[in-house]
């Protein structure tokens, strides 16, 4: 089971501050383990980032992003105790969702 | 999400009620509204062929495209890359590290107030260009930035 990601989501004005860490390890199919065997592919390849239910940002990656990749992205409109929610998919199948709410600024 | 999980198992308990749910549509594989992986264009391992997939011609220059992405990456397996767009209505954001062995990193589609705006971090196989390519309007517009990687990252 995946690992929950870190999401933090700000108030700057009317446009949230959102900044996500997930926890995957993004093997691109190149690198090779102590044993010289080839570690298989294995990336995050979609994104999806939503407010309030509305998809804002829909992202496709390839092995190309780091590993634990991190992701910042703002929305416009937003207001403090919105909801931001995250749901990433990767090349095996394997899923994540996570929410956050919108925190005013401090 | 509990409750949630012990309806599901209760829908799954035998297979043949799952086999129902999923010819119902009711548990379709992947997120349903999540757009189809561009499979073309991120196996593309030419730049241009990449191009060609994402269905980005006519490229314009664009100085309202700003890359912040550092000029000497020291580590390659780790370079943060933030494109941000003033183009007005801006659909999508694509970042390309044209000397990877496949070039398309990542490729972002913006709406519902999502602004022009995104930041990830990318592995770099060696010194290259990191080219943004943003669509806006159905035009499409281009800007690129060198990045110097002391240590590849792809391996």
């Amino acid at each position: 089971m995946a690992e929950p990601m870190k999401i933090r989501a700000t108030l700057q004005g009317d446009v949230a501050d959102v900044r996500i860490l997930m926890m995957h390890p993004m093997e691109t199919g190149q690198r090779k383990d102590s044993k010289g065997q080839v570690v298989p592919l294995h990336f995050i390849k979609n994104v999806v980032v939503t407010h309030n239910g509305k998809v804002v940002l829909d992202a496709q990656w390839s092995q190309a992003v780091s590993r634990n990749p991190f992701l910042g992205v703002r929305v416009k409109g937003a207001k403090a105790g919105d909801k931001i929610g995250v749901t990433w998919t990767d090349n095996k199948g394997d899923k994540r969702t996570d929410e956050v709410t919108v925190a005013a600024p401090s | 999400m509990n409750e949630l999980r012990r309806t599901f198992l209760k829908l799954s308990g035998s297979a043949g009620t799952l086999a129902l749910a999923t010819a119902a549509g009711v548990l379709k594989p992947g997120p349903a509204w999540a757009a189809e992986w561009n499979q073309d264009a991120f196996a593309a391992k030419a730049v241009s062929d990449a191009l060609k997939n994402l269905g980005a011609t006519n490229l314009i220059e664009s100085k309202d495209i700003v890359i912040t992405a550092p000029d000497i990456a020291e580590n390659g397996a780790v370079v943060p890359v933030a494109v941000t767009s003033k183009i007005a209505n801006t659909q999508s954001i694509s970042i390309l590290s044209e000397k990877n062995p496949f070039p398309l990193a990542a490729s972002f589609t913006v709406s519902n107030g999502g602004e022009g705006y995104v930041s990830t971090r990318l592995k770099m196989g060696e010194t290259s260009n990191v080219r943004a390519v943003v669509k806006a309007d159905g035009k499409f517009y281009t800007a690129v930035k060198e990045v110097k990687v002391t240590i590849g990252g792809c391996g």
